[in-house]
């Protein structure tokens, strides 16, 4: 299978980059392989080839995906940010993936993509696959980062959190590796692999490093899951030991769960595999005030895609105006700075928070009666009165 | 608030007309054995405080001690004493405090050997706020149903080449219908609205299909109870945001484990929770969840509450609604007065002073 033979062609590509022979330290030697090809976790942008402005993938999805997109696009317009949009629709109601496919070949000719949640009936039979599933594992997307901060203009039960997420976004619970051995006994197998714990190891690691953070938790049933958490841990640990500045520890799952909703302020990054970062994101997302406040990126090696972070496709508010287009702005404000269009970026998001919290402009979800158009009016206002040049005057 | 008290108020005194009915044991007259097993650490002193209680209330429940280690039986098989085994099947009801698993002891946990020995196919948690230890969850009034014996903890693991791993998830139909059938039948037991199950098969679309469609034939049979299903990550954002929307939630063994455990935070830790265990042949077993704290052993310090609600469920179990309801309403006086609490629940008294301060007011309810 593909994780096998992605296991079995590790040594080869390791031993010419530092010609190491086989007793090297796994940990050490993928360190050392990551730092000959970039310093930061962050990933050279693709050039801005067309006169100087970018071209970016944009999926609109279902549900309140479009809408969200078309506010982000109006928006760009509007402040004159130097991208354009390649839209690639996805139909999901369809059986055959040539649509998706259509799609990855974009963000592979691109590099980056926005999208919004592509829906997956789940009542259609296993070998439609889900189509974000697809798209993460297609384009080898393995790191999913989502950093949930309490929004001081938002009323929720807990105040001043500030966490950074990092899943697994390729393997574990999510390989769509199903079968009926027996008629009325179904098996589901959980994937993990060394390569791929290191991977998400050493990126959540080097991101704490990065910003400055003093701990990371790794979140993990190795109780029950002796072999599978247990290789995720040891990997963990492994990483861990060569970044001797930033404090290691571990928690069960089900610990985890109770202790965010009682305690959040003691995590700082938090790093898991694909299922537990699954539950762990969308109880984090509850905790700053809901979907529509959080950011998600999916990094891979070449390719970055942003979306909301709980993925929801919000079928049952699309197209009443009532959605927050919070999450999407600031993705899109995340995708800016992957693109080192930080001024852009830090316009935008500064606008969005001053929505936010100063002039307190809330949609329904977080308690307010604003409607998204009204939001990104107020967005819009607020980068004319701070930013340097806009298309229209509000 | 006051509305959910009364509708569980009402709920629970009609369910008790109701199940007397369902179970064909009358425990209103004589007593009723209950197989006792104190357990590690602070096991044996909230064990003898749960006994006093039920003394001081006056319960119908003969208390029959026994203990579990793990012995090998007859062809290597690891089991429990026979003595217990002997007592539990006769019994049919078990109270059980934390019990310890060993590292390295060579045997599985006695929890799992409990599970396995019995077929305890169902975990039910009811979470309710606990008015007096304030959390910032209130008004929380759900009951999460488990399905503890297939699922991701089937200990099913395998290495394929060196550096990857598999691990088997194991959903049948048989186990999803028996769990379907009891998370229906306790919520109409128990005049509950309406039951969720919880998945995640846009994902995982053949195990969690399969467990989707027997909850579906299963709700068939039960029309006057709501039936909605809920992608996992929806529950856990939803939970966080507004539990007050749930009711009974119905899930496989993983995501019952984070799921319950998260609702237990919300009405403030597993100190408090209550937690049962059905298995086939009308055995239930009910326990108390925390750990058993080897640091406070010994020194009068545990906090009896979680398993004294666990036995309160017991009580509601077996029919005898009176007697239970007596002994919860005067553990919730006694922690919402906040005059004698344990440490944990923000006091510093002993747990016998807690206890005593139980007793008190449940013989002054007589």
């Amino acid at each position: 299978m593909a994780a096998s033979s992605a296991a079995l062609s590790l040594p080869k590509v390791f031993r010419p980059v530092l010609g190491l022979g086989r007793s090297g330290n796994p940990a050490k030697v993928w360190a050392a392989a990551a730092s000959c090809r970039r310093e930061k976790s962050t990933f050279v942008p693709p050039p801005a080839k067309y006169g100087g402005r970018h071209t970016v993938t944009l999926i609109p999805g279902d549900g309140i995906g479009p809408e969200l997109l078309n506010h982000v696009r109006e928006l760009f317009r509007f402040s004159c940010v130097p991208v354009d949009f390649e839209v690639v629709n996805v139909n999901s109601s369809v059986a055959t993936e040539d649509d998706i496919h259509n799609a990855i070949t974009a963000i592979r000719r691109n590099g980056v993509a926005l999208k919004g949640n592509i829906e997956t009936n789940h009542n259609m039979p296993p070998s439609h696959k889900s189509r974000n599933n697809l798209l993460r594992t297609s384009l080898d997307l393995f790191a999913n980062m989502m950093h949930c901060q309490s929004l001081p203009g938002v009323q929720t039960r807990h105040k001043n959190i500030d966490i950074i997420i990092i899943r697994e976004n390729t393997e574990g619970e999510y390989s769509s590796l199903e079968h009926e051995s027996v008629s009325g006994v179904v098996e589901s197998l959980k994937i993990i692999t060394r390569y791929n714990s290191l991977r998400i190891a050493d990126y959540a690691f080097r991101l704490a490093r990065e910003k400055g953070r003093r701990r990371v938790t790794a979140v993990h049933k190795a109780n029950i899951m002796k072999l599978a958490d247990g290789l995720f841990l040891q990997c963990c640990k492994e990483v861990a030991s060569g970044y001797p500045d930033i404090q290691f520890d571990s928690m069960i799952v089900d610990n985890t769960t109770m202790q965010l909703v009682s305690k959040p302020h003691q995590f700082d990054v938090m790093v898991m595999p694909n299922l537990y970062g699954n539950v762990v994101s969308n109880v984090c997302a509850g905790l700053v005030g809901g979907p529509g406040l959080v950011p998600g990126a999916n990094y891979g090696t070449n390719y970055a895609v942003f979306e909301t972070a709980t993925r929801n496709t919000g079928k049952s508010i699309a197209d009443k105006n009532i959605a927050n287009p919070t999450a999407m702005l600031l993705a899109s404000c995340l995708m800016l700075d992957h693109l080192r269009l930080h001024d852009y970026a830090n316009m935008i998001r500064g606008a969005v928070l001053t929505t936010m919290n100063e002039t307190r402009l809330h949609t329904a979800d977080i308690g307010g009666q604003g409607t998204t158009s009204e939001v990104v009016q107020s967005v819009m206002k607020n980068i004319q009165s701070g930013g340097p040049l806009t298309t229209e005057q509000i | 608030m006051a509305g959910n008290a009364w509708r569980s108020t009402v709920s629970r005194v009609v369910g008790a007309m109701k199940s007397q009915a369902s179970h064909p044991r009358t425990f209103s007259r004589g007593l009723q054995t209950v197989t006792l097993i104190p357990g590690d650490g602070i096991g044996p002193e909230i064990s003898t405080a749960v006994m006093k209680i039920f003394e001081a209330a006056k319960a119908p429940i003969q208390w029959e001690e026994r203990n579990v280690t793990a012995i090998k039986g007859p062809g290597g098989k690891w089991m429990i004493p026979t003595e217990a085994k002997d007592s539990m099947d006769k019994s049919k009801i078990g109270l059980k405090g934390p019990l310890k698993t060993p590292i390295a002891a060579g045997h599985p946990s006695m929890n799992l050997l409990l599970r396995k020995t019995f077929d305890l196919y169902a975990n039910v948690r009811p979470c309710v706020s606990i008015e007096g230890y304030k959390t910032p969850y209130t008004d929380v009034d759900l009951v999460t149903i488990r399905e503890n014996t297939e699922g991701e903890y089937s200990g099913i693991e395998h290495v394929i080449v060196d550096g990857v791993v598999q691990s088997i998830k194991l959903i049948t139909e048989e186990a999803s219908q028996r769990i379907a059938e009891y998370a229906f039948e306790y919520a109409r037991n128990n005049q509950r609205a309406s039951v969720t199950a919880v998945h995640k098969a846009n994902i995982m679309r053949m195990s969690d299909g399969l467990f989707l469609r027997k909850c579906r034939e299963v709700a068939e049979n039960f029309k006057d109870i709501k039936f909605t299903e809920m992608y996992l990550d929806t529950v856990c954002l939803n939970m966080v945001q507004d539990p007050t929307q749930f009711d009974v939630l119905v899930m496989p063994n993983l995501y019952g484990d984070i799921l319950s455990d998260l609702c237990a935070g919300l009405i403030g830790g597993l100190g408090v929770t209550p937690s049962g265990n059905i298995g086939a042949n009308g055995v239930a077993i009910f326990e108390s969840v925390h750990g058993t704290a080897p640091d406070i052993a010994g020194k009068d310090l545990a906090n009896p509450t979680a398993l004294l609600l666990s036995a309160v469920m017991m009580l509601r179990h077996m029919g005898l609604h009176g007697q239970a309801k007596k002994i919860e309403t005067a553990c919730f006086d006694t922690i919402r007065d906040k005059k004698v609490l344990t440490k944990d629940l923000g006091g510093n008294s002993k747990c016998s002073e807690f206890t005593g301060e139980i007793c008190r007011r449940v013989q002054d309810m007589e």
